[in-house]
């Protein structure tokens, strides 16, 4: 399937993808979500994922990330079996995901939300004796990021009071906190004005420079724009993949998905 | 700006710093002079009351964990300080630390079932298991069945000061009552709070970053519960006496109401709604049943008033005039 020219590959074999599932499939009582899913993720590009609604994406997603267990089939990261492997173990692996609703903790400030990520390393998450200011030397890197996400002037402001396009910054800023090697990002342009649509885009782009980026999404302008492959999913089952060009012409996907609208 | 504005610049939210010590100066000279113009026995009643709700507080407004059994706490608690007191014959620092200590043992036996599930049903596992604690204070032969165990005695302190002297009891309450609720603060304040505070907002965002929620839920039921039992030891020596009431399911529900008249998710919003719960108790005692009756409508007023309890709404409405007074479109 895979036709392109591979890289020297790393000690686990296919280095060239970070991601790579076998034969995945979901059933939800005798319903099949997802149906034997060979997906492989290049590392450092962005790859869209996408489908009509229902398709499984999400389902896809909640795989990957290990918040639904495979009815069968394997989920490879950087070479490493992670199938059985818990949610909160797979941001320690380099994954972070954003979810299709709302990443962000409404009742904390900018600040606190990206402090809440940067604090993990530390250690000291349980420490419930501590006073609040074991967490000041992380304002430098926290603030770094928010400035980096424009958020600035917003720091001290609760994340809920937020614009829908800000808070998709705050996403950005505490996921990066993590300095995750692959990001998920499940429709990160929903809901979004054009401007903001032009922001995100771009952080987007800034942020897959050195990493690997998996993402859901709808508006198909974005898409072209954006990655590098797309993989077509219709029915829980991978219906086409390529680039835009090649993608956009499959008369197969044309018919199940596009419809013939878009051009 | 970048973005389309759309929002006005709030306030920053942890500007009510200053406004906490406010609050804690003006409660200590409060305290300090309380006791020569209240009756001192009300008092320490409302000031168990009100580290039992904070205690509750810390669960469901910074956990976001309702319990719907939090009497098992507090009335387990109850019976085992008292039992230690009158039994055993051990000190009342000693006999407070063992009602505290078993219950913190209980909260990790119920927490750890209770968190496995979610919601309502979190809700119902933790009424569950405290109406068993309740038929067990039934049945046990030591807890004196409906008559409660009787004659607690209060004991000297440390072995030396004698707590049957209102004032030394009164002190000592009150030193209770800041040791718990210095805790809590701290704990809302702390690495640990702030990641409870995000797993409450969004818990697969937080699971997601790396956390495991489960354990820093049960930690903070285990902290709660441990705090509830500290407010329960130490209201059983008070009256000398701890009974059915305290395990009771109501005892469950008042606590709930205590928290929501105040504002839960306030540091202070739990006491001011303990209070206003036990005053209304004490100096409407002689219209009987009615007391009930005006709890209740008290408790609707409130929610329907103010969503956020008393104190929560008095920080909205202070933020909203902060903000608006140096907000920037
Ligand atoms: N927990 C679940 N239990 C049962 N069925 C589910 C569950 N989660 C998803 N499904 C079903 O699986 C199918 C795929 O859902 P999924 O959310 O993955 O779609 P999606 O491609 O993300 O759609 P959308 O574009 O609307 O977000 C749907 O038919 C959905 O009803
Ligand atoms: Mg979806």
């Amino acid at each position: 399937m895979q036709q392109h020219a591979p890289r020297p590959s790393g000690p686990t074999g296919d280095g060239d993808n970070i991601i790579e599932t076998r034969g995945l499939t979901k059933e939800f009582l005798g319903f099949v979500a997802v149906r034997d899913v060979n997906l492989k993720v290049k590392r450092h590009t962005i790859h869209a994922l996408i489908g009509p609604n229902g398709a499984g994406k999400t389902t896809v997603f909640n795989l990957l990330t290990k918040f639904l267990r495979p009815t069968s089939g394997s989920i490879h990261f950087n070479g490493v079996d992670v199938t059985r492997t818990a949610p909160a173990d797979m941001a320690g692996q380099g994954m972070v995901r954003s979810f299709q609703i709302s990443s962000v903790f409404s009742h904390l400030t900018v600040l606190e939300n990206v402090r809440v990520a940067l604090q993990r390393p530390l250690g000291i998450s349980f420490h419930f004796w501590k006073p609040r200011r074991t967490l000041h030397p992380l304002h430098e890197r926290a603030d770094e990021l928010i400035e980096w996400v424009g958020l600035t002037p917003y720091r001290d402001v609760n994340a809920g009071e937020l614009s829908y396009g800000r808070k998709r910054a705050l996403e950005f800023a505490t996921t990066l906190a993590l300095e995750p090697e692959m990001l998920l990002l499940d429709e990160p342009m929903a809901g979004l004005g054009h401007e903001d649509i032009h922001r995100i885009s771009s952080l987007i782009k800034r942020v897959a420079a050195n990493r690997t980026v998996l993402m859901v999404e709808h508006n198909l302008s974005v898409v072209a724009d954006l990655s590098d492959t797309i993989t077509v999913l219709t029915r829980g089952s991978v219906l086409a993949e390529g680039d835009y060009a090649a993608v956009s012409t499959n008369p197969s996907v044309r018919e199940a998905y596009i419809g013939g609208v878009h051009a | 700006m970048s973005f389309v504005v759309s929002e006005r610049k709030a306030a920053p939210n942890l500007g009510s710093t200053s406004l906490r010590v406010l609050a804690v100066v003006a409660a200590g000279v409060l305290l300090a002079a309380a006791p020569f113009f209240v009756y001192p026995i009300f008092l320490m009643k409302a000031l168990c009351f009100a580290l039992f709700a904070c205690a509750f507080n810390l669960l469901l407004g910074y956990g976001g964990l309702l319990s719907f059994g939090h009497a098992a706490y507090f009335g387990a608690a109850a019976y085992v300080c008292g039992y230690a007191a009158k039994t055993l014959g051990l000190t009342p620092e000693l006999s407070i630390l063992a009602g505290t200590a078993a219950s913190a043992l209980l909260g990790v036996g119920f927490g750890w079932l209770a968190i496995r599930r979610q919601g309502i049903y979190f809700s119902m596992i933790t009424l569950a298991l405290a109406q068993m604690v309740f038929f067990f204070c039934v049945q046990a032969p030591f807890t004196g069945g409906e008559d409660g165990m009787q004659a607690i005695p209060r004991g000297y302190l440390f072995g030396i000061i004698d707590l049957n002297n209102t004032l030394a009891m009164y002190v000592f309450v009150v030193a209770v009552f800041l040791i718990g609720f210095g805790i809590i603060w701290r704990t809302v304040d702390s690495p640990f709070g702030e990641v409870l505070r995000a797993i409450r907002d969004n818990e697969p965002r937080a699971i997601s970053l790396g956390y495991k929620a489960n354990r820093y839920k049960l930690l903070a039921f285990v902290l709660s519960a441990a705090l509830a039992g500290l407010a329960g030891s130490t209201k059983a020596l008070v009256f000398q006496l701890a009974s059915l009431t305290d395990v009771h399911w109501a005892m469950s529900g008042e606590v709930v109401l205590m928290t929501l008249i105040g504002g839960m998710g306030t540091i202070f919003g739990p006491v001011v709604g303990a209070v206003i719960v036990v005053a209304m108790q004490n100096y409407l005692a002689h219209l009987g049943s009615w007391v009930m009756m005006i709890q209740g409508a008290t408790f609707i007023a409130c929610v329907l008033l103010f969503r956020a309890g008393i104190v929560g709404t008095i920080i909205h409405y202070l933020r909203a005039r902060r903000g608006g007074s140096s907000g920037q479109a």
